[in-house]
């Protein structure tokens, strides 16, 4: 089965604040190494993707400097590959996308000329390791039109996600977005899979009438027509941009071993860039606990319940407790943190102590504290 | 350094680091928690601007060939140059194995030729330096030298272990002796040269013909040229080498890592040392588990205590157990209240749960005491070995024994398990 890979990657993600005002949400860091789109693009991959396409739009500076060429995932091909589809003016001065139904028609061309079967619709910003071979299995024998990924709604707040409501068999038959009391009890994943031309077929009919949103304007209007059904995912997914405390939460359960078994170990490996790193070392005076340390970190001082990403310098006497370290920070002798996040190069000088309340406390990129 | 090609020496099978050299050929032994031996000489090509590099095996190259891949890792996957692996050949006569280093050089005239360089640059894959190549390059251009040797100052008594050389107050060299009982110069040969590509080629073709030559550079090529008085000149390095050539020198290059400054720095943004590693999550410690002065790599798992230790990839150490002084090499798994002790252990081996290793007397090995000493034990690649073993000191177990199958729990100290 060719299977084509679009990657939804140009929002903003309001809920990330300041870790997303010089980055797009699928760039965000997380669990030490990786950026959020990793995980994606990982499980695309392993699935037997060849060729994915990325759409982009805010800020993506960040995002296309992680991707590259798409050597990382084994995307720099002769055939296939990884294709960066950002906005661009054209003689229809059409430019920004107007939203993801908009986005994919703009790019109907990668749709058009590619000899895929069917395409694979997922996000950037999504949290969890999954191989999409089982999807493709479910569409094929339920029949499906589209299938859409769910997973049960317990644990999670309604109105920030879209609910689907199923019959017995799995067949969508209500899906609502963001409304506090939904009727279904399962929530949307934002991942679809669906034959091409149908893709296709449907873009042309709803993007030209200004219906430029994939849910509302493409999925929700054919649900008695098509038959969109539901795949039920049973294991570990969480969605970065919701909010600080759940991006902050997803780090946390990496520190969880059934968790991060889950997302690392289980159904193969998320690859992300490569850095050429030294291991981490922990001198004399360190003491690392309950925490995940990644290469070319340096850990002197006391480290308890954190994230310490790539290339950190925690020093001696500093105490790093309950927070998300990003690449490159330095925390100088003496210091304490509780409850922060610290963006990529921030340095906290020696003897101060910061400590979030009830949300974490978060320091810009190389800002110095 | 566009004039330039190296040719780094990877065949030798390095048997003073016993199990460990035994399936793999040293440049490919395990290095400093993620490394191979060779990755130091690679990196050191890639970060002088010496992008055509000739990698040549002949010793068991199947570790070493995967690992080095297209040179990707290296930044040596080139349009022009890269790297190339270049193991002995079949030509329509007959077919040879590398006689000797310069034989090895001699029968890869024709790649290097290829390139037409000014200069050949003679690496060894044995050793984990870090070296700036121009700056040979510029002594060697400076003295207009056709032969330069890099040395390294050892004190007096160790110089009877290498090749010493005897300069002038120039630097020129004026005689070269190979294990000198009584050595009369501290200076002794790194094992890298650098010649000029023609004159090279000519001593080359004058030593293959020489029936009674053993083919080597140090035994055979330099003296030659030294006794023609060709302009050789010694240019002393002052930085960071070591052989790592027995066991114990290995071990303690490892542990030099977990000191406070240590003098090889893995962390220096300006030399990098690139490997080609597996795609892991970062280190994880749990919320009983105590380190200091160790480094610990991406895809471990550490419940319990690591001491002045240096753990690979993938190693898992189960709760209650104490790692000290050891080196642990990839995907190694220890169960829990385990107590290993100046110990190295290869890739992918498995220790039961309350297992000591390296515990015990300071007894001399009984079969290989020039290899197992200093209270060192050598524990080999896909090892099993049960819960509750005991090893002692001075010990080696060979790779791929499954103790558990042999129904051995016990290995006194100085004591080697092999296959029957």
């Amino acid at each position: 089965m060719k299977v084509l890979g679009l990657i939804l990657a140009g929002e903003k993600g309001k809920g990330l604040g300041k870790l997303t005002s010089k980055r797009a949400s699928a760039a965000v860091p997380v669990g030490g190494k990786y950026r959020a789109i990793d995980f994606t693009l990982s499980n695309m991959v392993r699935s037997g993707i060849k060729k994915v396409g990325v759409l982009t739009q805010y800020n993506p500076r960040s995002l296309m400097d992680h991707l590259g060429s798409g050597k990382e995932w084994d995307l720099d091909r002769k055939k296939g590959g990884l294709y960066i589809l950002q906005p661009y003016v054209s003689e229809s001065e059409r430019y920004w996308y107007r939203g993801t139904a908009d986005a994919m028609y703009q790019n109907m061309t990668v749709l058009k000329r590619g000899n895929e079967d069917y395409v694979l619709i997922g996000s950037g910003d999504h949290i969890f390791n999954f191989d999409f071979r089982a999807l493709y299995d479910y569409h094929m024998i339920s029949m499906a039109d589209i299938t859409v990924m769910t997973k049960s709604i317990e644990g999670y707040e309604p109105e920030l996600y879209g609910v689907v409501k199923t019959d017995d068999e799995g067949r969508v038959v209500n899906f609502e977005e963001k409304h506090p009391n939904p009727e279904g009890d399962k929530i949307n994943l934002g991942v679809y899979f669906i034959n091409k031309k149908m893709l296709m077929d449907l873009l042309y009919a709803a993007v030209p009438n200004g219906g430029c949103d994939f849910v509302n304007d493409v999925i929700i209007p054919n649900l008695s027509t098509l038959r969109i059904m539901s795949y039920e995912f049973t294991g570990y997914w969480h969605n970065v941009k919701k909010s600080i405390l759940e991006y902050k939460k997803i780090n946390m359960d990496m520190l969880d071993r059934k968790v991060s078994h889950e997302l690392f170990y289980q159904n193969g490996k998320i690859f992300t860039k490569l850095k050429d790193l030294a291991p981490p070392k922990v001198t004399a005076t360190g003491s690392v606990t309950n925490s995940i340390v990644a290469d070319g970190s340096i850990i002197a001082g006391k480290v308890v319940n954190s994230v310490i990403f790539r290339n950190v310098e925690i020093r001696s006497g500093a105490v790093v407790e309950n927070s998300i370290v990003f690449e490159g920070s330095v925390i100088e002798e003496g210091a304490k943190i509780n409850n922060c996040i610290l963006d990529k190069n921030v340095t906290i000088r020696s003897e101060r102590t910061y400590k979030g309340y009830d949300e974490p406390l978060i320091f810009e990129k190389r800002q110095v504290a | 350094m566009a004039d330039v090609v190296a040719m780094i020496l990877a065949g030798g099978q390095g048997t003073r680091l016993g199990v460990l050299t035994e399936n793999i050929v040293k440049p490919a032994v395990a290095f400093g928690g993620k490394y191979r031996i060779i990755d130091f000489t690679l990196s050191n090509c890639a970060n002088s601007s010496i992008y055509t590099v000739g990698v040549l095996t002949q010793y068991k190259p199947r570790v070493l060939s995967k690992h080095l891949g297209i040179g990707r890792d290296w930044d040596l996957d080139r349009k022009e140059g890269g790297l190339s692996v270049l193991s002995p050949y079949a030509a329509s006569s007959k077919g040879e194995w590398y006689k000797g280093t310069a034989h090895a050089i001699y029968q890869n005239m024709d790649f290097i030729d290829q390139f037409s360089p000014k200069y050949v640059l003679v690496l060894s894959g044995d050793h984990v330096y870090a070296m700036d190549y121009n700056e040979i390059l510029d002594f060697h251009i400076l003295k207009r030298s056709e032969a330069t040797v890099a040395c390294i100052r050892v004190p007096l008594p160790d110089a009877s272990r290498f090749g010493t050389i005897i300069t002038d107050n120039t630097y020129r060299i004026v005689d070269f002796e190979e294990k000198p009982s009584q050595p009369r110069s501290q200076l002794v040969s790194m094992g890298i040269y650098l010649f000029n590509w023609k004159m090279l080629k000519k001593f080359l073709v004058e030593d293959a013909r020489d029936q009674k030559s053993a083919h080597d550079f140090g035994k055979n090529v330099i003296p030659k040229m030294l006794s023609e008085k060709r302009y050789m000149y010694a240019y002393e390095f002052d930085g960071y080498w070591r052989d790592v050539g027995t066991v114990y020198s290995f071990w303690m290059a490892n542990l030099e890592l977990t000191f406070p400054m240590p003098a090889l720095n893995l962390y220096d943004p300006n030399w990098r040392f690139y490997t080609h590693s597996e795609e892991m999550p970062p280190a994880f410690f749990g919320k009983n588990s105590k380190i200091i002065n160790s480094l610990v790599s991406e895809g471990s798992v550490v419940y319990g205590d690591v001491e002045g230790s240096v753990l690979f990839q993938g190693v898992e150490v189960g709760e209650g157990s104490l790692v000290k002084k050891s080196v642990i090499m990839t995907n190694v798994t220890i169960g829990k209240n385990c107590h290993v002790e100046n110990a190295v252990i290869s890739e992918n081996t498995i220790v039961g749960d309350g297992t000591s290793i390296g515990v015990g007397d300071d007894v001399e090995n009984a079969e290989q005491p020039d290899i197992y000493n200093h209270g060192i034990s050598v524990v080999g690649e896909n090892v099993v070995i049960p819960s509750g073993t005991y090893i002692g000191k001075n010990c080696s177990v060979g790779n791929f024994l499954n103790m558990r199958k042999m129904g051995i729990k016990t290995l006194k100290s100085g004591q080697n398990l092999r296959y029957h």
